[in-house]
């Protein structure tokens, strides 16, 4: 079959980086290519480029065999090329006709806008393609699933046929997953090609009839997906082999640590975002709330950790009342955070690594006396962190903003896990981090477990939280929708519990 | 689990239906206090109904026993607030505005009794005083809908006031000097788009110098030349009033709406005009999506660079306009700093009015209003000092800006330099 795309010896540099080096990659016609990658292989850099965003410095691109240049989004779309973007370029408060129509809007009279024209044309698109979506209804009111549905319909009306898919499974649900993996068969039947970016393994081997690898800005090689194993495909992105499973012993749990009762938190809008919250977590096991982003959890942890005050319900730590305790008290009384937006809570960018190393303790002996800080105590403190954590940094004197996310995150649990501590709570621990840091950092939680430390992990990664947890607590609006034992845990129940729904009470499929 | 959520919310309702249920008690009682005692029971108040000179069929004035109507008031607010906390009105707008009328009402019986007040006069000034504020206030619109904050308004009304004199002046037409004023205010705009697009220059540093700007170039050239020279440079005489006809003859609507110069019928049209380009037509969804999410219309091929740029023209030279409309519009001379504010109190009508064009002008009628009574109740040699009485639109303003009718949300990308 006929190639629809090509790309020849794309390459991008952005100063001091080289984020594409001459990338060569290959569509064929009525098939999906999976572009797989780590954070920061080049992938979205590449994907911008074929969308017209970005301009390559070397390269050629061809679409349907004759050469094409594409200065800007226009030239793109007028070659049929569309693109779902990882963050949904959807506006809020705008309805769902208008988002689609954006740009090349009919007119009525030539002048004033014809929405009927549009919302008939987006039903014909939505039965065409099973992608049902009301018209009318305005964007932020839709869940991430159907916003995501916009997307698709709004490249579908640009009559695109290549589709480009950036990441398109990171907010979604398991349901979604496989509703959008329907979706994507449907318009594989229709003729459509797709490129398919994600670095979830078990996505690629699920859907692709290729597979392109790019590391570090370099394509490392392409693999039928028939001979591609998760082993394979995990040790050819990060360049070395990896283990992907948490190894772990039973979980030897003890008397609870973190007593949370009844808890209600409200988020800067005063939503109120968790209602009525209630869990423990015993010493030396992993207690994992999964939930879609946005239910809440960000708002808990905050309360947890005490960077905003719970409206009622109570917080004991080993029977000690923590509830609208300031961050230093928690800290104090043996509580390890590791924050979900590890640039804005967990690190001071521009503070070297041997400041950031300290900050939780630095009014404390050995780093202070008095008044004065112990230069010598907080560099040696950190060269053995560094050494001990394995951060990749060229010296303890760099800011913390220069490293790589992954070394940033290792800076972070190098400081909360060098002091004694009862509980420790991540959240997002691993997000957007490579798959090798991501077994540096699991294992490292599961190191704490052993200890006997209780640990609380937020993720909206399931697989995440199956690897870790000991018992999952699924959060869906708020609320916990119910407690599991993670080793009778399926995927399927998490993923019903998670989009609200009791799989007891639901109605069996047939 | 549910219930909980719920219980809370009602708490809340709760307690602003009797948060909102006592105020108005409150203003009944201080109405009658302020005004209900100091009124003798025999005197009457007048409001006159007709304006002199205009062309509508006269109505008979309205005499009204002023006590009457002054308990007549306590009476309506107090029975809303009654009302309110027993069972609760939905829209808090319709508090806000029963509060308003009926202390203004109560205010102004109080104020006249046994004189006469000019009620069609005062609608009429409201809306020609609120003319500047309103096309500021649609220049702030136009431009931060694209997410361009313009706070170089004043400036750019100041500085086009003064050209629009000089030209008028010099070559003896008005005309000239009118699209003089909007051209320059197009310019100066253009100036400011260009600094804080292409330059990602904070926009509230460029538009404070934009102000600075004005207030200093225009002061230096009218106590330089413009008043030693009056004749020759700063006496342009002002646009006459154009009398649309029949509908000028409606009473109180003919002279409020249908008699007025070019300025005030532009900006009328104008108000209407923006709303269906904003919300019906390509160029307003283009113009919105740029505000709230330009990255989005970037990936859709709108150009947001060049959606900027022309918005802030326009915006620009719609300010130009209500800079005119200061000299040539109104007294047909040029004053250092006459503008007063009025830019600054547009961008006020603005959030005010939501980001919307048909809201800032209902807000700026508000501030039209206020400047309006402010004169009326010097005429009427109210007890208040008149210092006090001067303050009352910035009074407005700031009452206004406390939020008291909900919360405005700007634009997503408002202030924000796009990079790509």
């Amino acid at each position: 079959m006929a190639n629809v795309l090509e790309l020849q010896g794309i390459t991008k540099r952005f100063p001091g980086v080289l984020a594409n080096d001459k990338i060569d990659i290959t569509l064929r016609e009525g098939k999906i290519l999976a572009l797989l990658g780590e954070n920061g292989a080049g992938k979205s850099t590449l994907m911008n480029i074929l969308y017209g965003l970005y301009k390559p410095d070397e390269g050629k691109i061809f679409v349907r065999g004759k050469e094409v240049h594409i200065d800007g989004p226009n030239d793109a779309i007028a070659q049929g090329i569309g693109m779902v973007h990882q963050h949904f370029m959807l506006v809020p408060v705008m309805t769902v006709t208008e988002n689609v129509m954006l740009g090349i809007e009919p007119t009525k009279n030539g002048v004033f806008l014809d929405q009927e024209k549009v919302a008939k044309r987006i039903a014909e698109i939505s039965n065409q393609y099973g992608l049902e979506v009301d018209p009318a209804s305005y964007i932020k009111d839709l869940p991430v699933g159907i916003q995501q549905r916009v997307e698709i319909i709004k490249v579908l009306y640009r009559n695109a046929d290549i589709l480009i898919l950036d990441e398109p499974t990171a907010v979604l649900t398991p349901q979604e997953v496989e509703g959008l993996f329907k979706i994507i068969a449907t318009l594989i039947k229709a003729g459509k090609s797709i490129i398919f970016i994600t670095h979830k393994l078990k996505e690629v081997l699920a859907i692709a009839d290729d597979i392109s690898v790019l590391r570090l800005g370099r394509m490392v090689g392409s693999i039928e997906p028939n001979k591609a194993t998760p082993e394979k495909l995990a040790s050819m992105m990060v360049g070395r082999d990896v283990s992907l499973v948490v190894q772990k012993s039973a979980p030897k749990p003890k008397e609870a640590v973190l007593k949370v009762e009844n808890l209600f938190v409200r988020d800067e809008r005063e939503n109120l975002t968790v209602q009525g919250v209630s869990f423990e977590v015993r010493k030396g096991e992993v207690l994992g709330i999964a939930g879609v982003q946005g239910n809440g959890q960000t708002e808990l942890v905050y309360a947890l950790t005490g960077l905003s005050s719970a409206e009622s319900g109570t917080i004991e730590l080993n029977g000690k009342n923590l509830q609208n305790a300031t961050p230093r008290q928690i800290l104090e009384s043996g509580v390890s955070h590791i924050p979900e937006d590890r640039q804005r809570h967990g690190l001071i960018l521009s503070f070297p690594i041997h400041d950031n190393m300290m900050l939780c303790t630095y009014y404390q002996e050995p780093f202070a006396k008095g008044i004065s800080l112990q230069e010598k105590a907080i560099l040696s403190n950190a060269e053995a962190l560094v050494k001990q954590y394995d951060v990749r940094t060229p010296n303890i004197y760099v800011n913390a903003g220069t490293l790589s996310g992954g070394n940033q995150q290792k800076v972070i649990v190098a400081r909360e896990f060098s002091r004694p501590i009862e509980l420790l709570i991540a959240s997002q621990p691993t997000r957007g981090l490579d798959v090798g840091s991501i077994e540096y950092i699991h294992k490292q939680i599961i190191n704490k477990r052993d200890e006997g430390t209780g640990v609380l992990v937020v993720s909206s990664e399931l697989d995440e939280i199956l690897a870790l947890s000991d018992r999952i607590a699924v959060i869906y609006k708020g609320q916990i929708m119910d407690i599991l034992d993670a080793k009778k845990a399926s995927k399927e129940d998490l993923g019903l519990l998670m989009a609200g729904i009791h799989p007891s009470t639901s109605p069996k499929k047939k | 689990m549910k219930n909980t959520n719920n219980q809370t919310q009602t708490v809340q309702e709760q307690r602003n239906r009797i948060s909102y249920g006592m105020t108005l008690l409150v203003v009944g009682v201080l109405i009658y206090l302020f005004f209900g005692i100091n009124t003798t029971a025999t005197s009457q108040t007048t409001f006159s109904l007709n304006l002199l000179g205009s062309q509508a069929i006269p109505l008979s004035d309205l005499v009204l026993p002023a006590q009457g109507t002054i308990y007549l008031m306590v009476g309506i607010v107090v029975f809303t607030g009654a009302y309110q906390l027993a069972r609760g009105v939905k829209s808090t707008g319709l508090l806000v505005g029963i509060i308003a009328f009926t202390f203004i009402a109560a205010f102004l019986t109080w104020a006249t009794q046994d004189k006469s007040f000019n009620l069609t006069g005062m609608i009429s000034s409201s809306l020609v005083r609120a003319t500047p504020i309103a096309l500021a206030a649609l220049c702030g619109v136009i431009s931060e809908r694209t997410a361009v904050i313009n706070i170089g308004i004043e400036g750019i009304m100041l500085m086009s006031a003064q050209i629009a004199v000089v030209t008028a002046t010099m070559s003896h037409n008005l005309y000239v000097g009118l699209i003089l004023a909007i051209i320059f205010g197009g310019l100066i705009a253009a100036f400011h788009a260009y600094l804080v697009i292409q330059f990602k220059v904070d926009q509230i540093v460029s538009g404070v110098a934009i102000n600075i700007i004005g207030a200093g170039f225009t002061s230096f050239f009218s106590s330089k030349y413009l008043q030693s020279a009056t004749d020759t440079l700063n006496n342009s005489g002002t646009f006459p009033i154009i009398s649309i006809p029949v509908l000028s003859k409606i009473p109180i609507l003919g002279p409020t709406l249908f008699e007025n110069n070019i300025i005030v019928y532009l900006m009328l049209i104008l108000v209407f005009a923006m709303h269906i380009l904003l919300f019906y037509t390509p160029w307003g969804l283009r113009t919105r999506a740029v505000g709230e999410h330009p990255k989005a219309a970037d990936t859709l091929g709108v150009n947001v660079n060049f959606m900027r740029y022309i918005n802030v023209i326009i915006g620009g030279m719609i300010a130009g306009l209500g800079g005119a409309y200061f000299t040539i519009g109104s007294v047909g001379r040029f004053d250092e700093l006459m503008t007063s504010g009025k830019g600054f109190i547009g961008l006020a009508a603005v959030i005010f009015g939501k980001w919307n064009p048909i809201g800032a002008f209902a807000s700026s009628l508000i501030f039209g209003f206020a400047d309006s009574l402010q004169v009326k109740l010097q005429i009427l040699r109210v007890p208040i000092p008149s210092e006090f009485l001067l303050m009352a639109p910035y009074i407005v303003t700031m009452i206004v800006l406390t939020g008291i009718v909900g919360k405005a949300i700007p634009p997503a990308a408002d202030g924000q330099p796009y990079e790509k």
